[in-house]
């Protein structure tokens, strides 16, 4: 199939996905029970999604922060070394140096409780319980000036808060940006301008932080 | 990464054929031979025995190959734990990666996954939730294909300004394998789609528990869950016991340690489909779910790593692949894109799979700039840096296409440049 088609393919198979219960089964594996899915499952969306019972608050979020996070992401968030920065940013994605941050980038709380849930703290993945998960989401909000200090979050609170950047994404992808055309092969360039050379051959001397 | 490159610092302007071409002091020499083992001489090794067989039960590369190895970055990451390595490109042959070599990128380390105590289970909205043994899994029909790998942040320090003057560094995240596995819609039919299901999210048993959201439509088409590479299992590093292949799409959607596929009606805006892995655009705006990689190649020989090292006969070569299909053709240039030349393509050409070119070329000491330029099957041109800034700007980390310039200076070192 030519790539074109693909895509269109694609395209087709997204619009009308058809139920595949009439193809012939193999009878490989088995249907997992209730309990061992419930285990595995630990995905939220911000539509509310997967999102367990549970809520914590900024004030119990300050205690795990400091003893759990504050080591790699700095007291306010602010980032240690090349560690991620939590906090700041905000109106900074338009200027010469973005930062990325929760309060300035991130769309969705709920993402936030999602990562929380399945990454950190780095290197003890999966440890803390459903609660103490929403008091840091709700601290590290916190950070961000989008919660008071006596915030609180649970399972629907969590995806009422209209994050600053929920407005920030664009889909679906428009690439191509340059259509086909015939290439350039003779006369291209009046003039070779070297704009920038490699300042670096590898990581050890590097500048750039 | 990537985001940080510094803007560059300087401009020059170079006039191409004005360099001296007199005597020049050469690049690198290859280490001096032991004249005792050149003709007339006989060398030891053709005399004595040599090393029995199943001395190495798993071979390895000589000993005089130590220097072809994945290598880091050490300022890029907090720890080696989320980080990533990069394939050797410049010392590379043909258009499969070695398994050893194959770029890795982890978020929490790679797992030492026993394979009887994993499983891959797929629930959400389908008709009946699967659970599978890895010895299941592989009862599935399945299928081998040749296709590259290419994190979206290749190529992402170079936005600013050239930065890393060897191309392991500029394009070596990047690797091509022979996948085996079994059609991801094999596995779906097995446990029916409900007509609601549109997106999928597959997610890794790492201590990140990597996620990504697949469209349904990409998920029939063609990804393969794989359990092999080049023949063999899947290394640690890259997955074992079982991970997901994406054909021409960004690497972090081949979620490895494979443990969980969720079908649901719609995407599920993971961290690293949000905050990470979005195209950030100079209005502010970022772009999601863009997932495919585009056309790009590079020249492997020369580069900063393989100088010239003598005046004459030199094979320019190198690598052009594409995320939308087969490479049509690529364009060489050693007069910094003023003129180009058709290069040779090495057979065969494969869908989203690295295809080798090459151009003569006879270099006599002049100064010189070397680029390529791939155009796949659809017509899409490799675009320059400075078209694809004039629409992206500086900011957007990932999904750099450009194309590479290497400076061939008068002593015949090869520096990256970008050209403005």
């Amino acid at each position: 199939m030519s790539s074109l088609a693909r895509a269109a393919a694609i395209v087709v198979a997204l619009a009308t996905v058809t139920p595949s219960a009439s193809a012939e089964r193999l009878g490989i594996g088995r249907v997992p029970s209730p309990a061992e899915i419930a285990g595995w499952d630990i995905d939220a969306r911000p539509d509310g999604h997967g999102l367990p019972r549970g809520q914590g608050t900024v004030a119990q979020g300050l205690k795990l922060y400091d003893s759990l996070c504050a080591s790699c992401h700095g007291d306010f968030g602010e980032a240690v070394g090349r560690n991620p920065e939590l906090a700041g940013g905000i109106g900074s994605l338009t200027g010469p140096d973005p930062r990325r941050t929760i309060g300035s980038y991130w769309p969705y709380a709920a993402t936030l409780f999602d990562y929380l849930r399945r990454a950190m703290p780095f290197g003890d993945a999966q440890s803390l319980e459903i609660d103490e998960l929403y008091a840091l989401t709700a601290y590290t909000l916190f950070l961000n000036d989008l919660l008071p200090t006596d915030g609180r979050l649970d399972q629907d609170s969590i995806h009422r808060l209209k994050m600053p950047n929920a407005d920030g994404f664009v889909s679906p992808d428009p690439r191509p940006e340059f259509p086909p055309k015939a290439p350039c092969m003779t006369n291209c360039t009046s003039e070779i301008r070297i704009h920038s050379r490699a300042r670096t051959s590898d990581g050890a001397g590097g500048q750039a932080r | 990464m990537g985001e940080d490159g510094k803007a560059p610092g300087r401009r020059e302007v170079m006039r191409l054929g004005l360099a001296a071409t007199g005597a020049v002091a050469l690049g690198t020499q290859p280490a001096a031979a032991d004249p005792r083992n050149l003709p007339p001489n006989v060398p030891p090794w053709s005399k004595g025995l040599g090393v029995g067989v199943g001395s190495a039960p798993y071979g390895r590369p000589s000993p005089h190959e130590d220097h072809v190895v994945r290598r880091t970055v050490s300022w890029l990451t907090a720890t080696p734990h989320s980080s990533v390595s990069f394939t050797p490109l410049q010392a590379l042959h043909g258009t499969v990666t070695p398994n050893g070599l194959v770029f890795e990128r982890h978020h929490a380390g790679y797992p030492l996954i026993v394979p009887e105590d994993h499983r891959l289970m797929i629930h959400g909205l389908v008709e009946r939730p699967l659970i599978l043994t890895m010895a299941e899994l592989a009862r599935f029909p399945s299928v081998s294909r040749l296709h590259f790998i290419e994190c979206t942040s290749n190529t992402g320090m170079e936005w600013r300004g050239a930065q890393m003057n060897a191309v392991q560094f500029t394009h070596g995240m990047l690797s091509c394998c022979e996948w085996t596995g079994v059609r991801l819609a094999t596995l779906l039919a097995e446990c029916g789609v409900r007509p609601q299901a549109k997106w999928l999210l597959l997610e890794g048993a790492d201590a990140a528990g990597m996620t990504r959201s697949l469209p349904i439509g990409k998920a029939l088409d063609d990804t393969i869950i794989a359990w092999a590479m080049n023949g063999e299992r899947l290394r640690p590093e890259n997955g074992y016991p079982v991970r997901a292949v994406v054909p021409g799409w960004e690497a972090n959607l081949w979620v490895k340690w494979l443990r969980r596929i969720e079908l649901g009606d719609q995407p599920w805006h993971s961290r690293e489909e949000t905050s990470k892995y979005t195209d950030l655009m100079p209005d502010g705006k970022a772009r999601q779910f863009t997932f495919v990689m585009e056309a790009k190649s590079v020249i492997t020989d020369p580069c900063p790593e393989n100088p010239l090292s003598e005046h004459g006969f030199r094979m320019i070569g190198g690598i052009a692949w594409s995320g939308n299909g087969k490479i049509a053709r690529v364009d060489v240039s050693v007069d910094g894109g003023r003129n180009w030349r058709p290069a040779e393509l090495e057979q065969p050409i494969l869908d989203r799979c690295l295809t080798r070119f090459r151009m003569p070329w006879r270099w006599t000491g002049e100064e010189a700039v070397l680029m390529s330029r791939a155009v796949d099957e659809t017509g899409y041109v490799q675009p320059s840096i400075a078209e694809l800034r004039r629409v992206r700007g500086l900011n957007s980390v990932y999904h750099n296409n450009a194309i590479q310039a290497w400076h061939v200076s008068p002593a015949g070192k090869v520096d990256n440049v970008q050209l403005g």
